[in-house]
């Protein structure tokens, strides 16, 4: 009735997943039952859980990434604990659990944090510097999110229910094979990835198709912000990469589920056949996430200096060079495999050769500062930060690159600190930027300035200190993964790396403090005017937070800095254009299609990673009738008046109209 | 007798001796640093070690060139042209310079240029199938990586050793790798390259030790809950105290492995002690690669490996 589910799954002999476990439950518990008896229900249900709005799906994606940043974070405190502990004693965390933590970070970190907090600011963002009033495929684009959120959930759920993949968070074989690891935690691995993959699949689909074919009159593609061409690269990298990771996972149930031969010891199986098909995915993957981050930065850079960004072309030129050549270097994750001088060196190559676009890049924004006017508001600091940081990363990247070194820096913490050295100090670097820059225009008020600093900081110094031990160890021969280890080098290092994990926590408080104090002190952080940095595209011309259709009027584009050029304009004139015709304007009515699906592809992967067949059907079965019913609707759309977009516009315009009265006041150029 | 040296790979090899020196003694010096026998890969003591060791160096080195002039002129520009710096010029329009990108593009693709041609050489140089040319007529050793530890076939004295691996100094070492279960990396950080040991395949390495010692050897590649323990000791001894500890082993009172043998070996267990058989079938290793022995049976006790599994006696 149950598959292979029984109380056995419950860890009640293991106090750390039952405790940490009941204590998200009771919590989440907590948080329902405030929701339902302060009557907050019918307002989280109209207006965020079947909302198609691309600002509202952005900002939960958001609040996803940042829950599961915590997670991650907490499962990297356990590592480092441990590891700190582990010098020839146990430590704390037996084998079968630290393998589980390890396999889990990984997993979360990349598949739960960094991609929903990319693919949230680019919900967020790119409709509003496009121009238009929302994505190509609304309701679409809410059930990727849910999607996403039921991989995520699936995932947490493993924690108290059976056990998580200890296979690290790429599941190579023979170790994932049925034989090796027999439990279900590469299951509840397979289908997460698999349910959330979909959803970011339908997300690439989407957005290529926003960029491409939806953008305002006058929006030609060489005057898109470049935020919103990291963007389309970076979801052309989705369309193109995330099918071969469905295709390898799913080859992978099969071995597991049917007794297939893919990747298993007998039979003709290769294993190596899924390592080149996971890093087929797996390296684009790195460059979804961190192409988004330059974007980010090309945004933030150019604003906080005061001026254009240097060389746009060739930051758009060099943002096609990267996405284009992401694609042929992924055996570099394997030079270890012995294919030859030949093969290795070809890949080595293509491999450097990104870090020419990644160079073009970090020249440009440098001289995008120079001879600017440099405010270091938190977001420009979390991108010098970047810059500092990244340089960093992409040389040892570039050492890694090259075979012989790879040949002993493979596997070890010395690639570790490598990647998080350029994950964290870019895409994580880059998430908070955006973080910063664009909540005053989600929200209406801006973060707490001197808590985002102090992030800032701690993050930054937390991070040296952590991962530069690392380096240190990975040259000493030191492998990731050890649970236990006896080599006394090693040591002081590794303990560094546990001081250093300690100043990111206090980082880490900071963030929640910040985002606890601004909410409570929203009042005095109030931002009227829409428009908080003196920012240059399209999404600061719209009132914060904007209005569910974003702009009254489609804004008619000249320029790259088309808002920018608005307000000069503006100045010169001393009075804001005139006031526009208002039209009614037809907006997608809600849908709860995705969260439906998503509730049923929830049963489903459950029953799945479980083997409970009949509710594999039940679901599966109700998943699509959700959707059947869902084409089968007859209103799609519904109309604001004319009076009501006139009515908000105007409250906009007043607010610009006071603006405008200060600055002609001081005299103050822009 | 080191008859493959270091090659000078690139012009900058004089300047990265230096660097390196400064680096080894950077290393040594820390006063948190016991002077052990683990200097991991800064401290090579085989040819392997030294020309890896080298390039990786020179890469950084090449790298440096221009990393080090973009990270001053990066936090140079943002602080001169801060806001509150009246003495700095506002160039609100400067945005576009054709000589500016010209550099900006050849900066990085001449130093990629140069790099190319270390990572083309250096591929094919150190390549680990490729022979270490010597006077001293080569050991071979045969690798079986097992759930959770190493077995070292020496096929020419008919012995082999569980968890450690005993090879004369200054000869180079032919190693064939493969692995009786799931993936792993064989790695001795001190000597150089590290290879995979995969199932169902024959890998091969050639390292070789200079000086006498003992290194720290490990798996680099995530195996199963009984990782942490898959380390050994490689002990680079006299030829004529290899001669005598293969004698020593062969006319001991160790186990002899034969197919029977290796299916009790071949069983998880982690943390072994080192020992020596004393005999070894010679189809053996043939046999595992050619899989008609089956392979590792994988965790045997348990609720279906559910959530942990009693572990075998090691």
């Amino acid at each position: 009735m149950l598959g292979k589910l029984t109380w056995q799954a419950i860890p009640f002999d293991q106090p750390i997943p039952l405790v940490a476990g009941g204590a998200v439950f009771l919590v989440l518990v907590a948080v329902i039952i405030w929701i339902i008896v302060k009557g907050h229900l019918p307002y989280l249900w109209n207006e965020w859980i079947t909302s198609v709005d691309h600002k509202r799906i952005g900002v939960m994606y958001m609040l996803l990434s940042l829950l599961m940043l915590l997670r991650g974070f907490i499962d990297g405190l356990m590592m480092r604990s441990q590891q700190a502990l582990a010098f020839r004693a146990p430590g704390y965390l037996p084998p079968e659990h630290y393998d589980q933590i390890f396999s889990a970070h990984g997993t979360i970190m990349i598949f739960f944090g960094a991609m929903p907090m990319m693919i949230g600011l680019m919900n967020f963002v790119v409709p509003l510097q496009l121009g238009v009033r929302d994505v190509a495929f609304p309701t679409l684009n809410s059930t990727s999110f849910w999607l996403t959120a039921t991989g995520a959930l699936l995932v947490n759920l493993s924690l108290v229910v059976g056990e998580f993949a200890r296979t690290g968070w790429l599941p190579y074989p023979p170790l994932s094979e049925a034989q090796y690891t027999p439990g279900v935690g590469v299951d509840y691995y397979i289908w997460a990835l698999q349910i959330s993959g979909v959803g970011t699949l339908l997300t690439g689909v989407n957005f290529v198709t926003t960029i491409l074919k939806i953008r305002a009159p006058g929006m030609s593609y060489m005057r898109m912000p470049v935020f919103c061409w990291t963007a389309l690269a970076s979801n052309l990298l989705i369309v193109a990469a995330f099918p071969v990771l469905t295709a390898t996972l799913a080859m992978l149930a099969l071995d597991r589920y049917l007794g297939f031969h893919f990747f298993t010891d007998t039979a003709g199986g290769n294993q190596m056949m899924f390592v080149n098909l996971i890093w087929a995915w797996g390296h684009p993957e790195v460059y979804i996430l961190v192409l988004p981050a330059f974007g980010v930065f090309s945004e933030v850079i150019p604003t906080f200096s005061g001026k254009p960004l240097f060389g746009y072309r060739s930051m758009v030129a060099a943002t096609l060079f990267i996405c284009l050549v992401s694609f042929m270097v992924w055996l570099h994750h394997f030079f270890t495999m012995g294919a030859g001088g030949d093969v290795n060196a070809v890949f080595g190559i293509a491999t450097s050769i990104i870090a020419v676009g990644t160079g073009v890049k970090i020249y440009n924004w440098i001289f995008t500062m120079y001879g600017g006017r440099i405010r270091f508001d938190a977001p420009m600091l979390w991108s010098i930060g970047f810059i500092i940081t990244f340089v960093i990363g992409g040389m040892t990247g570039v050492m890694l690159a090259v075979p012989p070194a790879d040949f002993e820096l493979h596997n070890s913490l010395f690639l570790v600190a490598h990647f998080h050295n350029v994950i964290i100090g870019g895409v994580v670097f880059g998430g908070f930027a955006g973080l910063t820059y664009w909540f005053p225009k989600a929200f209406g008020f801006r973060l707490h300035e001197g808590w985002g600093k102090a992030a800032f900081w701690f993050t930054l110094a937390g991070f040296y200190a952590t991962f530069m031990p690392l380096y240190v160890a990975g040259l000493l021969g030191m492998t990731r993964r050890l649970q236990e280890y006896d080599v006394a080098a090693w040591r002081p290092w590794v303990l560094a790396a546990g001081v250093g994990v300690l100043i990111t926590l206090a980082g880490a408080v900071c963030q929640v403090t910040q985002l606890v104090v601004s909410i409570r002190r929203r009042d005095e952080l109030r931002d009227e005017t829409g428009d908080p940095w003196n920012g240059r595209s399209l999404e600061w011309s719209t009132a914060s937070p904007p209005p569910a259709f974003n702009y009254a009027v489609l804004p008619n584009v000249h320029g790259e800095e088309p808002y920018w050029e608005i307000k000069r304009r503006t100045i010169e004139a001393q009075h804001l254009a005139p006031e526009p015709d208002y039209k009614p304007i037809e907006l997608p009515r809600n849908s709860p299609t995705g969260f439906i699906t998503a509730f049923f592809a929830t049963i489903t992967g459950f029953a799945l990673i479980w083997q409970i067949w009949w509710m594999v059907g039940l679901g599966l079965v109700a998943a699509y009738a959700v959707f059947v019913i869902f084409a089968w609707r007859d209103k799609e759309e519904y109309e604001v008046p004319a009076e009501e977009v006139a009515a908000i516009d105007r409250a906009r315009r007043s607010a610009r109209e006071q603006w405008l009265a200060a600055h002609a006041q001081v005299g103050e150029q822009v | 007798m080191r008859a493959n040296s270091a090659q000078p790979i690139c012009p900058a090899h004089a300047v990265s001796r230096r660097v390196r020196s400064c680096l080894r003694t950077a290393v040594r010096i820390s006063p948190l640093l016991p002077l052990g026998a683990c200097g991991g890969i800064l401290d090579p003591q085989g040819p392997i070690g030294d020309s890896d060791g080298l390039i990786m160096l020179n890469a950084l080195e090449i790298m440096l060139a221009i990393v080090m002039p973009t990270l001053v002129a990066a936090l140079l520009f943002a602080w001169w042209f801060r806001a509150s710096n009246t003495r700095a010029r506002y160039l609100p329009n400067f945005d576009y310079s054709g000589r500016l990108e010209l550099i900006v593009w050849a900066i990085p693709l001449l130093v990629i240029l140069f790099l190319g041609g270390v990572i083309w050489i250096g591929s094919h140089d150190l390549d680990p199938y490729k022979p270490i040319a010597s006077r001293n007529a080569p050991l071979n050793v045969q690798v079986v990586s097992l759930d959770w530890k190493w077995l070292f076939i020496y096929p020419d004295q008919h012995i082999a050793t569980v968890n450690q691996l005993v090879v004369p100094a200054n000869t180079p070492i032919h190693f064939y790798l493969t692995s009786a279960s799931v993936m792993n990396v064989f790695f001795v950080p001190q000597l150089g390259s590290m290879i995979y040991a995969m199932n169902g395949m024959v890998s091969q390495l050639w390292l070789e030790a200079n000086h006498q010692g003992n290194y720290y050897g490990e798996s680099s590649q995530f195996s199963g809950d009984g990782f942490s323990g898959m380390h050994f000791t490689m002990r680079a001894v006299a030829p004529a105290d290899f001669a005598s500890w293969v004698q020593s082993v062969q006319q001991g009172r160790g186990p002899t492995l034969d197919l029977t043998g290796y299916a009790t070996l071949e069983k998880q267990s982690q943390n072994v002690q080192p020992y020596a058989y004393r005999s070894v079938d010679p189809s053996l290793f043939r046999a595992i690669t050619a899989r008609t022995v089956p392979p590792g049976p994988g965790p045997q006790t348990g609720p279906g490996g559910l959530r942990g599994h009693p572990r075998p006696e090691g």
